[in-house]
C-alpha cells in the first residue's frame, strides 16, 4: 500500500498558494481542496455576446472556468487580470498573455441565431507555441447551452491533458433527511458541478445501491418501501418505473451489465444465504451465480461483460471476488487487509475500485487489475461507495466527517481530492453517470 | 427448551401461585390455650391474629418480567447472547400459543464498512433468531425476516456506543 502522506503537506502548500493567485470564485462545488498538485495557470477571456443587450442565456465562459478549476489540475486567472479581452482567435496578443505567465487562452463568443437558437464558439490557443489548439463551433438552445459550455470544456480539458473531460455528465445520490415526521429519503440525480438538480424519488423508507443504465436513461435502484427491500428501474425522463425484482428476503445490490440488458442483483430468499443472480430485465428471468452460504453481494461487471465482480465472506471476512458472468468456479481477487469489499472496475478495465479497511479506517482504494498492487486513495474513517467517472481518472465516494455524509472525488493515482460541498444534508452512495449521448 | 419441559415448569409455577392464595389460617378463636384459668373470674382475652404469619419462598420467574423485544449483537457477529436466550424463548411461545400471531424480524448491523454487506450481516442476525423461533415451535408462516443494514440507526455517531446499539434485531408483531 502507498499514500500520499510523504508530499501531502509541500503540495497542499503549493496548491493554497496557486488557488489564491487565481482568485477565481466557485459558486457551487468545491469548497476545500484537501489534497492536490501544482495547477497549470489558464486564462478563459469572457465571451463576446451577440444578440439584444441583457439577453445571455449563459455565462460560458464561467462554465467553462469552474469546470477547469474543479478538476484540480488547472487555475484560471482572474478577468481583472487580463491585458486584453478578445472574443475572437484573430484579435489574441501572445505576448499579452506571456507576461502573464499562462500557458493557454481560451476566447470564444455566443451569437444568437433565433428565438431560441443560438451559435457558440471557442477557440483554445497554446501561448508559447502561438497557435491554435482546438477551435469548434456548436448549435445551443436556452435548454442546452449548459451542456454545450461544459462539452466545451471537455474538448479544451482532453487538449490540455490528454485526459477525456467528464465535465458534460451527471452524478445521482442518496439524501437522509430528519423531519418533524421521521425520516425521509430521496434519490436525486444533477450535473456533475452541482446544477440541476432533481429529485426523483421520495420515500420515507430507506433508498440504496442507484445503479446507471450504460446509455444513463435510467437508474436501478434498491426501495424500503412496505418495509421489504424490492428493486427497482426508473426511466429518468418520464419518472416511469418498474419492479423488476421483489422476492422474498432481500433483494439488492443491482448494477447493469455493459450492455444494458441484465441487472447483477443479490437475492437472500426466504432462509437469508445471499447469493449473487443475473437478472434478465425484459424477461425477469433470474439466473443463480453463486451458491455458497456466505454472505455473496455487490455485484458489479466487468466492462468487458465477461467477469462478475462481487464480495464475499466465504473466507472469513469481506474479500472480493470474480466469477464468470455465466457463472462458474469464483477466484478470489484481493488479499492485503482483512476487509476488501464493493467493487467496482474502472470503464477502462485497469483498477478495481473498493471498499478497504486500512489501520481501522474504511478506505476508498484501487487496485491495478495487472500489477495487483493497492492504493488507498483516501483519508477518512467512513469512507464508502466510490464510483468511477467514465474517463476511470477521478471517482466520487461518500465520507463522514461529523454525523452528515459528505461527497469527495479524487483521481485515481491519489493526487488530487477534494470535498464537493453543494450538496445539503446527509448524503451518501454517489454514482457517477456514463457519458451521456447528445 | 422442549413443550413438555416448559408444560412442567408452567404447572410448577401454577401450583406455587395457588399455594401462595390461600388464606393463612387464623388462630383457633375457641382455644383456651392459656395459662390463666378462666374459674377464677379473670378474663383473658387472646390478642387479635397479629401475629406473624407463615412466610414462603418466592421464586425468579423471568416470564412475569416485561418481554423484550430488541436484541442485541457482538461486532461481527450474529450469534444470541446466552442472555438473550429467555426472550427469544418467550416469543417463541406467544407464537407457538397462538398461531395467528405473526413477527417481522429486523435486522441491522453498526456503520461500518459497506452498505449492501452490512445488510448481508443485519440479515445474518434476523436468521438467527429466526432459525431459534422456528426450533421452538413457531411456523415458518409466522415469521418474515428484513434486513435494514446500517439504513436505520438507532444510536447516531461514530462511538462504540452508538455501534453497539445499532447491532440488533427488532422483533415486531405485524397483528
Amino acid at each position: 500500500m502507498l499514500n500520499q502522506a510523504t508530499l501531502r503537506s509541500f503540495i497542499i502548500a503549493i496548491c493554497v498558494l496557486s488557488t489564491l493567485l487565481s482568485g477565481v470564485v466557485q459558486a457551487q462545488l468545491i469548497v476545500e481542496i484537501t489534497e492536490g498538485i501544482k495547477r497549470r495557470p489558464i486564462a478563459v477571456v469572457p465571451f463576446g455576446w451577440e444578440g439584444n443587450a441583457g439577453d445571455v442565456p449563459l455565462d460560458v465562459a464561467s462554465v467553462i472556468s469552474a469546470d477547469l478549476t474543479r478538476s484540480g489540475r488547472f487555475a484560471p486567472i482572474a478577468e481583472e487580470d487580463m491585458l486584453q479581452k478578445p472574443t475572437s482567435g484573430a484579435d489574441v496578443d501572445f505576448d499579452d498573455w506571456s507576461i502573464l505567465g499562462v500557458e493557454a487562452v481560451v476566447v470564444g463568443s455566443v451569437t444568437q441565431t433565433g428565438d431560441n437558437a443560438y451559435s457558440v464558439q471557442f477557440q483554445l490557443f497554446d501561448v508559447f507555441g502561438r497557435d491554435q489548439l482546438v477551435g469548434y463551433r456548436m448549435p445551443a438552445s436556452r435548454g442546452t447551452i449548459r451542456r454545450v459550455a461544459h462539452r466545451a470544456a471537455d474538448m479544451i480539458y482532453e487538449k490540455l491533458t490528454g485526459i477525456k473531460g467528464v465535465f458534460d455528465t451527471k452524478v445521482a445520490y442518496v439524501t437522509a433527511e430528519q423531519g418533524r415526521d421521521g425520516e425521509s429519503y430521496s434519490l436525486t440525480v444533477s450535473d456533475q458541478d452541482g446544477e440541476n438538480e432533481h429529485k426523483i424519488m421520495e420515500s420515507k423508507d430507506p433508498i440504496m445501491s442507484p445503479a446507471w443504465s450504460p446509455d444513463s436513461r435510467r437508474l436501478a435502484y434498491v426501495s424500503f418501501e412496505g418495509n421489504r427491500s424490492s428493486i427497482f428501474i426508473q426511466t429518468l425522463r418520464s419518472g416511469n418505473r418498474i419492479q423488476v425484482s421483489s422476492k422474498p428476503g432481500i433483494n439488492g445490490a443491482p448494477a447493469f451489465s455493459p450492455d444494458g440488458r441484465k441487472l447483477v442483483i443479490t437475492l437472500g430468499g426466504v432462509d437469508g444465504n445471499l447469493d449473487i443472480y443475473t437478472l434478465d430485465i425484459n424477461s425477469r428471468q433470474s439466473k443463480r451465480i453463486t451458491t455458497h452460504r456466505a454472505i455473496d453481494t455487490e455485484g458489479s461487471w466487468s466492462p468487458d461483460g465477461r467477469y462478475i465482480y462481487f464480495t464475499s465472506d466465504r473466507s472469513g471476512g469481506p474479500q472480493i471476488y470474480r466469477v464468470s458472468a455465466d457463472g462458474g468456479t469464483a477466484e478470489r481477487v484481493t488479499f492485503e487487509g482483512s476487509y476488501n469489499a464493493r467493487p467496482r472496475l474502472s470503464p477502462d478495465g485497469t483498477r478495481l475500485a473498493m471498499v478497504h479497511l486500512d489501520r481501522g479506517n474504511y478506505r476508498i482504494a484501487v487496485m491495478d487489475v495487472k500489477r495487483k498492487d493497492l492504493l488507498v486513495l483516501s483519508a477518512g474513517s467512513q469512507d464508502e461507495s466510490p464510483s468511477f467517472a467514465p474517463n476511470s481518472d477521478t471517482l466520487i465516494y461518500a465520507t463522514r466527517p461529523g454525523r452528515n455524509g459528505v461527497l469527495e472525488s479524487v483521481t485515481a493515482d491519489g493526487l488530487i481530492r477534494q470535498r464537493l460541498a453543494s450538496v445539503q444534508g446527509d448524503v451518501r452512495e454517489p454514482v457517477w453517470s456514463p457519458f451521456q449521448r447528445f | 427448551m422442549s413443550k413438555y419441559k416448559l408444560l412442567l415448569v408452567s404447572l410448577f409455577f401454577v401450583l406455587l401461585a395457588g399455594c401462595a392464595s390461600q388464606d393463612i389460617p387464623d388462630p383457633d378463636p375457641d382455644s383456651t390455650d392459656s395459662t390463666y384459668g378462666s374459674e377464677d373470674g379473670a378474663d383473658t382475652d387472646g390478642m387479635d391474629g397479629s401475629g406473624l404469619g407463615e412466610g414462603e419462598a418466592i421464586d425468579y420467574d423471568p416470564s412475569q418480567g416485561e418481554l423484550a423485544n430488541i436484541i442485541y449483537f457482538d461486532f461481527d457477529s450474529s450469534e444470541l447472547q446466552p442472555e438473550d436466550a429467555e426472550t427469544v424463548a418467550r416469543h417463541a411461545m406467544l407464537l407457538t400459543n397462538d398461531p395467528q400471531l405473526s413477527v417481522r424480524l429486523e435486522g441491522h448491523a453498526d456503520e461500518r464498512g459497506s452498505r449492501e454487506y452490512n445488510i448481508g450481516l443485519g440479515e445474518r442476525r434476523a436468521q438467527t433468531v429466526r432459525r431459534l423461533l422456528l426450533i421452538q415451535g413457531a411456523s415458518a408462516g409466522q415469521i418474515s425476516t428484513v434486513s435494514f443494514g446500517e439504513e436505520r440507526p438507532a444510536g447516531f455517531g461514530s462511538t462504540e456506543e452508538a455501534w453497539a446499539q445499532n447491532r440488533r434485531v427488532e422483533i415486531k408483531y405485524t397483528n
